[in-house]
């Protein structure tokens, strides 16, 4: 069955999805979009870099994408510049670097857009193994760092006070994401991957009653946006990439009607009451 | 028997000034430990010393080995993009069970709200939510930072009786910060007094009429104090005996005992929440 391209594309995408889902409900409550926004851009130069070190795209991928976090951490202890700003920095030097990179090598003929956009309907069978197999070591780190990460994600102080140590959980998180961005970067492309990682977690917060419940059902939303975007391609002609992520703005919208909120019994918007 | 935490001359220095300097403190099983101070004092900062949150710019922080913390933090808001009911925050940090679930949340009062979503508590019910959650993982230390707040007055003298409690039945000790000395008198056994350094320390009754604190909390808060201790010189204990102010031990209160026949109304009427406790 993984002779057909479109049979390979789903399979893919839906692995991704599954993997984004849950890491993207850290990055919804953490507020950490736009950091995910510049470890994707950082994608890009680590593509330079492979092609210009000749090793493996994903690894370096990885490798870019995790210093580039950990060099944020650092900026964020000692510069004088906001987070916002240090990631506005960061994201498009790092994106202006890797193009400038491209264009210096002249002997490389490379397909910016399949990069940028994604290009879902060339995945190999080595893509999926890649998919499934970093997939599923992600799930299982995100499994045994879960009561430290969400425990700092409500409250570093009191994560630290309890001996949950949220540093050492805070910095695998960090290496979890530069492995999905290397993961999913061929799936979506380096400009849409926030948008897997964010749209689906936020549609599943309308629906959820727990932070379990929430990861689970923003990996189903994703899967689902997946499966309805290819076919959506596929029926319209339209670039894949692109179409997930609109299929993916649909079933967020569509988590806002008042019928879905009546269905789940939750308030549509955030409650008016002060913050305790 | 080893202090569960010991501050030997710690202090912290930030932006070149030091936040609090100079502190020695130590909290030991069963003591209830209490910092009061103005604000700004460095109460916080002393507590996120013995906390281990922040590491001490000079002197020493030395924990005693595999203490367990229960720690309710003075400020904490809780994001709206987080779905959190009451009963998955009791589990924030700890595997707990069902029925220690329940009975923590019943302690503190809210167990009716267990399957709320945290966002939706007052502040008041907020506060009790985690305190309930500080003592369900049963700590050998417990930091309460200003764990009132929010609380009515009524409700304030409950939760420092219930705090108390905490300490009788875990044997565990606390420490507490309070900007108010005189509602947290009946439940603490030793003082200290915060003012960037230790400015007083002692019993309660020896920090309110000691000269530093008057000049640093007015000569009014000292008065409230001495009514108020007035008002408690017998505190019950939780098999139900009664201990006085002499520190003879009673089966009841005596009809003598200052708060149950003293005709002056004291500033606050303590009476209801003093009867109604353990």
């Amino acid at each position: 069955m993984f002779d057909d391209f479109f049979t390979r594309a789903l399979i893919a995408g839906i692995g991704v999805a599954l993997v984004a889902g849950p890491l993207g409900c850290f990055i919804v409550w953490r507020r950490l979009a736009y950091f995910g926004d510049t470890l994707s851009h950082a994608a890009l130069l680590g593509v330079a870099l492979a092609l210009l070190l000749e090793i493996d795209i994903p690894l370096a991928v990885f490798l870019v994408c995790a210093g580039v976090a950990v060099a944020l951490m650092l900026l964020q202890r000692y510069a004088a510049l906001s987070s916002d700003s240090l990631l506005g920095l960061l994201a498009h030097s790092a994106l202006a670097l890797g193009l400038v990179c491209l264009a210096f090598m002249t002997w490389v003929r490379i397909d910016l857009m399949g990069l940028l956009f994604g290009d879902i309907l060339a995945v190999s069978k080595t893509d999926i193994a890649i998919i499934y197999g970093g997939g599923a070591i992600v799930l299982a780190v995100l499994v045994a760092i879960w009561r430290p990460l969400f425990a700092a994600t409500v409250s570093s102080e009191l994560a630290e006070a309890e001996g949950l140590r949220p540093a050492r959980a805070n910095l695998v998180f960090m290496l979890l994401m530069a492995s999905v961005i290397a993961i999913a970067m061929k799936i979506v492309g380096v400009l849409l991957i926030t948008a897997l990682l964010i749209i689906p977690a936020a549609t599943a917060r309308r629906l959820a009653g727990g932070p379990e419940q929430m990861a689970v059902i923003a990996a189903l939303v994703g899967a689902g946006a997946v499966i309805a975007g290819l076919y959506g391609s596929l029926g319209w002609d339209t670039p894949s990439g692109p179409t997930i992520v609109v299929a993916a703005l649909a079933l967020f919208l569509i988590s806002l009607s008042p019928l879905v909120g009546w269905l789940v019994g939750r308030p549509a918007a955030p409650s008016s009451r002060s913050e305790p | 028997m080893p202090p569960l935490i010991r501050l030997d001359d710690a202090g912290i220095h930030r932006a070149g000034r030091w936040l609090v300097r100079g502190v020695d403190l130590s909290v030991h099983p069963g003591e209830i430990v209490t910092l009061i101070g103005l604000n700004g004092s460095g109460k916080s900062t002393t507590a996120k010393l013995a906390l281990g949150i922040l590491a001490p710019d000079e002197g020493s922080v030395t924990p005693a080995p595999g203490r367990r913390i229960g720690y309710v933090p003075q400020k904490m808001s809780i994001d709206w993009t987080l779905p959190l009911t009451v009963e998955r925050f009791m589990r924030l940090t700890a595997t707990l069970t069902k029925t220690e679930i329940a009975a923590a949340l019943e302690s503190t009062g809210i167990a009716h709200l267990a399957k709320v979503s945290v966002r939706t508590l007052s502040g008041g019910e907020f506060q009790r939510a985690m305190l309930a959650r500080a003592i369900a993982r049963k700590p050998d230390l417990l930091v309460l930072d200003e764990p009132v707040q929010g609380v009515d007055f009524a409700g304030e003298i409950a939760l420092y009786e219930l705090i108390a409690a905490i300490r009788d039945r875990l044997d565990c000790g606390i420490l507490l910060i309070s900007h108010d000395l005189h509602v947290v008198m009946a439940a603490t056994d030793h003082v200290v007094c915060l003012n960037g350094h230790i400015c007083c320390r002692g019993t309660p009754q020896a920090v309110a009429e000691s000269p530093e604190y008057r000049q640093l909390f007015g000569d009014r808060a000292a008065a409230a104090i001495a009514i108020y201790r007035h008002h408690h010189d017998h505190t019950h204990l939780p098999d139900g005996r009664v201990r006085h102010s002499d520190g003879s031990v009673t089966d009841h209160c005596h009809a003598e005992d200052g708060h149950h026949h003293e005709p002056s109304a004291p500033p606050r009427n303590l009476e209801p929440a003093d009867d109604g406790h353990v």
